[in-house]
């Protein structure tokens, strides 16, 4: 099977520091990879590097096989889908115009037909005339996934997605792009929950310094060495009825 | 309200300030000759009519559909309501290329003091498209254009101040404060074709521009060519104020004004606003240049002077707004 998203070996710098060192990663096509690890440890940048937002000092990246540095703007639009961190949006037009801007491919009915119907999934169908400005930014968080899953893109990325969101919206955002996983895309996500991540993700890659510490089921990853050097916690993933916890303390 | 709609009632605005601007004036003719003028265009309220204030008023029509599109893409490219085409230097540059021409003693040459304002126009754009390139945030953008503005004003201070002709500084001031007095026919064909060049790259520009709501990066991953899109933004923004300058001098506030005139009419689209925003422009200076004119003052009022009277005014009470609705 064609790996959605394969990066080999790359070295990535931001200013004069090395953010990502030797960095090597796959995701094949239904999976949900969680990248984890503290801040600054180089998350977003292993996101930013593998989607050619940040120039690579060595290494390579493809997506579904093709190699990033061949492919121009929109044919990496037809192969990835990418949430920022950043939800900061310019102008405050409708909400089903912004999920519609992740569909450009499409005429614009059919864009907004799609938009609608990715608005109406992620909860937010009662949204679509609204302007994206004036909402709360859990309603616009929302809007942004609809816009995300409306690429129907084979790799699906998303930096931060459940930041600020309260418990329901953090569940259900997952859930959502479990589902995508489910139906054949690959989903990347960053997170800083820990729980959530062992919860919701089939592998989880440990991130710390610009380097790959271990890349493995949670239950493996979150070893309590990894949450002692890590993380800096005293702690342990315990299974409970309703999913898994991560609790510690400081060390 | 559909963009058509929106478009075609605007033009039904425009065309009538146009007929408003060339049948009003500061000589008042009698219905006769009114008659007299649309049965013997060669007649003196013929004349009047069409030889000196038609042309005026299309090219303020020009001038400002060219700064209202501008100042659109503009603040669609820099995310900024409060970006203008003066924003990245091209108005300072420009108005100085035109000074320079003038100091140099070109004035005497037809189309020279145009072309003058449209290469300092040009050099800018091209300027600041390079820097763009480099610098990715539209702040540091902004803060460049700044520089650059002011870098212009200076050295276009520096022309005023070693410049030996009285009449040199005069003709200087009066390009600065802008003007369509005086226009004929020529000087608007003259326009025309920097303009249309100029439109074509902003349209161009919409579907980008739209695409740029989300942020640069995101933007970029749903597609957009981010150098292409700079670029076409950029020189088409140049070209049209370039064209602006050359053929009316320096004119403020139209190009930050129009788009916010017809913002909430196409729910903050930055691609469905640039047309509008060209009409209201085309509009507002319309009606400004037809103020100057029959505004009974000894010396006529300078175009540039008008919008900047009523343009400085609305420009704090935007600001202000913003501030009030600056959302996280």
């Amino acid at each position: 099977m064609t790996l959605a998203w394969n990066l080999e070996a790359v070295v990535a710098r931001q200013g004069h520091k090395t953010v990502l060192n030797a960095v090597s990663l796959s995701v094949r096509p239904g999976e949900v990879v969680g990248v984890v690890g503290p801040n600054g440890a180089g998350k977003t940048s292993l996101l930013r590097a593998g989607l050619g937002l940040l120039p690579l000092q060595a290494g390579s990246v493809r997506l579904s096989g093709r190699d990033l540095s061949g492919l121009g703007a929109v044919e990496r639009a037809g192969l990835v889908g990418y949430l920022p961190q950043d939800r900061r949006l310019a102008w405050n037009l409708p909400a089903e115009e912004v999920a519609a801007l992740g569909a450009v491919d499409l005429p614009e009915t059919r864009a907004l037909d799609l938009a609608r119907d990715r608005l109406a999934r992620v909860g937010a169908g009662d949204l679509t005339r609204r302007g994206v400005l004036d909402m709360s930014g859990g309603e616009r968080a929302r809007v942004l996934l609809a816009r995300l899953l409306a690429t129907r893109a084979p790799l699906l990325v998303a930096d931060e997605p459940v930041a600020g969101l309260d418990p329901d919206a953090q569940f259900l955002t997952l859930d959502l792009l479990r589902a995508e996983a489910a139906g054949g895309a690959a989903v990347v996500v960053t997170l800083h929950d820990l729980s959530l991540a062992a919860r919701s993700c089939d592998r989880l890659v440990v991130i710390a310094a610009g380097r790959i510490v271990v890349d493995a089921p949670p239950a493996v990853a979150l070893s309590p060495q990894v949450l002692a050097e890590v993380f800096n916690l005293n702690g342990r993933l315990i299974e409970t009825e309703a999913g898994p916890v991560v609790a510690g303390t400081r060390l | 309200m559909s963009l058509l709609r929106l478009c075609l009632i605007m033009l039904g605005l425009l065309a009538l300030a146009a007929i408003l601007a060339v049948g009003l004036g500061e000589i008042p003719l009698a219905t006769d000759q009114y008659v007299q003028a649309f049965a013997h265009p060669a007649s003196g309220p013929g004349e009047v009519l069409w030889t000196i204030r038609a042309p005026r008023v299309v090219m303020a029509a020009l001038v400002g559909g060219a700064l209202g599109l501008a100042g659109a893409a503009m603040q669609g490219l820099l995310r900024n309501p409060l970006a203008d085409p003066g924003v990245l230097g091209v108005s300072a540059a420009s108005g100085l290329g035109a000074a320079l021409c003038i100091a140099a003693g070109l004035a005497v040459v037809p189309g020279a003091i145009e072309l003058g304002a449209l290469v300092g126009a040009l050099a800018a754009g091209i300027g600041v498209v390079a820097i763009s390139l480099r610098l990715r945030e539209p702040e540091a953008l902004i803060l460049f254009g700044v520089a650059l503005s002011a870098f212009c004003g200076a050295l276009t201070a520096l022309v005023f101040n070693l410049a030996s002709s009285p009449v040199a500084i005069a003709e200087i001031l009066a390009w600065l404060m802008g003007s369509v007095e005086n226009r004929d026919w020529t000087d608007g064909l003259r326009a025309v074709l920097p303009m249309a060049v100029g439109a074509w790259l902003c349209l161009k520009s919409g579907q980008g521009l739209r695409m740029l709501t989300l942020g640069e990066e995101a933007a970029q991953l749903s597609g957009l060519n981010m150098t292409r899109l700079r670029v076409f933004a950029v020189a088409g923004a140049a070209l049209l104020t370039g064209a602006a300058v050359a053929g009316a001098g320096v004119i403020g506030f139209v190009g930050l004004a129009a788009p916010h005139l017809v913002r909430a009419l196409v729910r903050d689209d930055p691609r469905r606003i640039l047309w509008p925003s060209a009409l209201a422009g085309a509009l507002l200076l319309v009606l400004a240049d037809l103020a100057a004119r029959i505004v009974p003052t000894e010396q006529e009022l300078k175009l540039g002077v008008v919008t900047a009277l009523f343009g400085a005014p609305a420009f704090a009470l935007l600001a202000w707004r913003a501030a009030r609705s600056w959302r996280t």
